[in-house]
């Protein structure tokens, strides 16, 4: 075990499976000498060269459908798009192509599709969105959106070695945070959720970087008396339901933290389904916390205000709670 | 000789297949929605006859002539419009959505312009594993305004991929005409751009079609990148079906009729003395036999079973 950052422990998987594996190549803008935007695949041209490292134009669109032939043709490609927030032009071949291709031809598309993801560095409008919903409504894609550095490796390990597409979201303030990683250690299953934190009284259920704002509040609950269960989905699809009906059964409250905008989103389908699920054991009705229907504005005092964080998310749910109980 | 000859049987069956199609939807024996090529023969059948075994082709939402120049089985294609469980997709891809990869055809496909970058990639597989294999790409006149289009003919020449980018010009996108959706209606003019060759060929003259095709491959092959050939032709159907044509004049069509492909191959292999009359009913008879056959097969198939709808969602 070896403590690295969340971009390290990502870097060297790619290194790892690159090594193993010939048929893994990478292909992203300024993915090259520059290392990519937040610098994850630095080295790594100088390791493998160019037509392993390969630096595109900016062309998203073509450049995931390069990718989607590349893997039929038996290649593992490894896409970045350096802003989630542009995934907007790479909608149509993951949609129409890469997610279709199992169901209809019965053919393998091993693609990952990595993208940093999220806000609260002031980037603006464009560079700070948390799309993850939309690919709810897109069968046969694999949605990852680790929260620790360990799952990272676990994670981008089972989808670069995997059979089907997989859109591997990173978030941009988790590049930072270290943790505790064993690059050689064991891939991690999609559709397991994990247990951040033990409690009786309520389930927080968050993913990505709202992970670990939950976990903050949940301090700041147990002060108050309250002892919060902490779930990391870890993927979103396949969506580990099980787990957090088995422990809504125990705790009789759910509250999901999700950073993305609050209609259509990963909260409001997983609280329909909980809600399906086992509406008779819940003591509250489910409650979201997540940003308000916006753009993400720019200014740090706009900005911290749409997105949740810790004190929001204590706060919603101590109120919650008394009002509930 | 027998190699021209064996293209006009193959134009032969897709005429008659997709008449056949054209007058089951008609009558209400198919269901959903179809694209049919008649009149495009030529330039699917032509740019087949230059590729080898391994080479990989993309087609489009027009697909099933292209599909069956690259030896695709009329009745597992038929099944797949009568939606079949013995056919290329099992009943759920369609008209637009069958491939077959044992034979290279990596499959039609719904989304205009949505096979180009595809075929790109799999030129650049080709190319990291040193193997000699081409992707040919057949997109219309309206997918040439799609990015995909400009950002998938940038790639291929600047990493000097081996990709055949096959514009089908028919004139028309759906209703509009090339000359208004086109700033410079001749495509082929846009190859300057990224520095490749580009080429205007008679589509509808299949020796042609091939030539040029042939010598595409060979500059890939030898490493030297991409090529765009326009191959200008035209469908002599609607768009799709229930399709009345009011954007072009039956004048038009009638002048086109005359340039008929399969006319023009016909009288080639007439004058070179290579079919006589007899032979070419046969060639047609057996053509509409083949298809009554696959007819038969699509309706002796069974339905795929409802209890599969969610399977196979992943692999």
């Amino acid at each position: 075990m070896t403590t690295m950052t969340m971009a390290e422990a990502i870097r060297q998987t790619l290194r790892r499976e690159m090594q193993r594996d010939a048929r893994v190549i990478l292909l992203g803008e300024d993915i090259g000498v520059y290392g990519g935007a937040f610098g994850v695949t630095r080295g790594l041209l100088e390791e493998f060269g160019p037509d392993r490292v390969r630096n595109t134009p900016i062309s998203e669109m073509s450049f995931t459908g390069v990718a989607i032939g590349a893997a039929l043709a038996g290649l593992r490609p490894i896409v970045e798009i350096m802003f989630m927030d542009f995934i907007t032009l790479v909608m149509d071949p993951l949609v129409n192509w890469a997610a279709k291709l199992h169901y209809v031809t019965e053919r393998h598309c091993p693609l990952v599709v990595r993208t940093p993801a999220g806000g609260g560095r002031g980037y603006g409008p464009t560079h700070s969105q948390s799309f993850e919903a939309w690919f709810l409504q897109v069968p046969g894609l694999w949605i990852a959106v680790p929260s620790a550095p360990a799952d990272a490796v676990g994670l981008l390990r089972t989808a670069i070695r995997g059979k089907n597409p997989v859109l591997f979201v990173e978030h941009k303030r988790l590049y930072g945070i270290t943790g505790e990683v064993a690059v050689a250690g064991p891939a991690i299953p999609f559709g397991r959720a994990r247990r951040v934190r033990r409690g009786r009284d309520l389930t927080m259920v968050a993913w990505s970087r709202m992970v670990v704002e939950a976990m903050a509040a949940a301090d700041r609950l147990s002060a108050e008396g309250l002892e919060a269960e902490v779930l990391d989905l870890r993927t979103l699809t396949p969506l580990d339901l099980e787990s957090v009906v088995e422990s809504v059964r125990r705790t009789h409250r759910l509250l999901i933290v999700d950073e993305g905008v609050r209609r259509g989103g990963v909260a409001a389908d997983l609280a329909a389904q909980v809600g399906e699920a086992v509406f008779e054991y819940l003591d509250a009705p489910i409650r979201r916390v997540t940003a308000p229907d916006i753009p993400i504005p720019a200014v740090p005092i706009l900005e911290r205000a749409a997105l949740p964080d810790a004190d929001r998310i204590a706060r919603e749910a101590l109120r919650w709670v008394r009002e509930f109980s | 000789m027998s190699f021209w000859l064996e293209c006009y049987r193959r134009m032969w069956l897709i005429r008659r297949f997709e008449e056949k199609v054209e007058s089951l939807f008609a009558r209400g024996a198919l269901h959903g929605t179809t694209h049919t090529a008649i009149g495009q023969e030529a330039v699917a059948v032509g740019a087949c006859a230059a590729l080898g075994p391994r080479d990989v082709v993309l087609s489009t939402h027009r697909g099933h002539g292209h599909l069956i120049a690259r030896g695709g089985d009329p009745n597992r294609m038929m099944a797949e419009l009568f939606g079949r469980a013995t056919g290329y997709s099992r009943g759920r891809g369609g008209s637009q959505m069958m491939a077959n990869p044992a034979i290279g055809f990596w499959g039609s496909n719904g989304i205009t312009g949505g096979g180009l970058p595809v075929a790109v990639g799999a030129a650049l597989a080709f190319r990291l594993r040193g193997e000699r294999r081409v992707a040919l790409c057949f997109f219309g006149d309206g997918a040439a305004n799609q990015g995909m289009f400009h950002e998938s003919l940038n790639m291929a020449a600047l990493w000097k991929l081996p990709v055949v980018f096959i514009c089908e010009n028919n004139g028309y996108a759906m209703s509009t005409p090339v000359t208004m959706a086109s700033a410079v209606p001749a495509i082929a003019l846009r190859a300057a751009a990224y520095g490749i060759p580009g080429e205007t060929v008679d589509g509808n003259d299949v020796r042609a079609v091939r030539d040029a095709v042939a010598a595409a491959c060979d500059h890939a092959r030898r490493g030297q990148g991409p090529t765009l050939l326009e191959c200008r032709t035209y469908r002599f159907s609607g768009h799709s079906r229930g399709d009345p044509r009011r954007y072009r004049t039956r004048e038009e069509e009638t002048a086109w009729r005359r340039n008929d492909p399969l006319r023009r191959c016909r009288a080639f292999l007439r004058q070179e003395g290579i079919l006589d009359e007899e032979r070419d009913r046969v060639i047609r008879r057996e053509a509409a036999q083949r298809v009554a056959e696959a007819v038969r097969f699509a309706r002796r198939s069974p339905w795929p079973d409802p209890a599969s709808l969610e399977t196979g969602v992943f692999a």
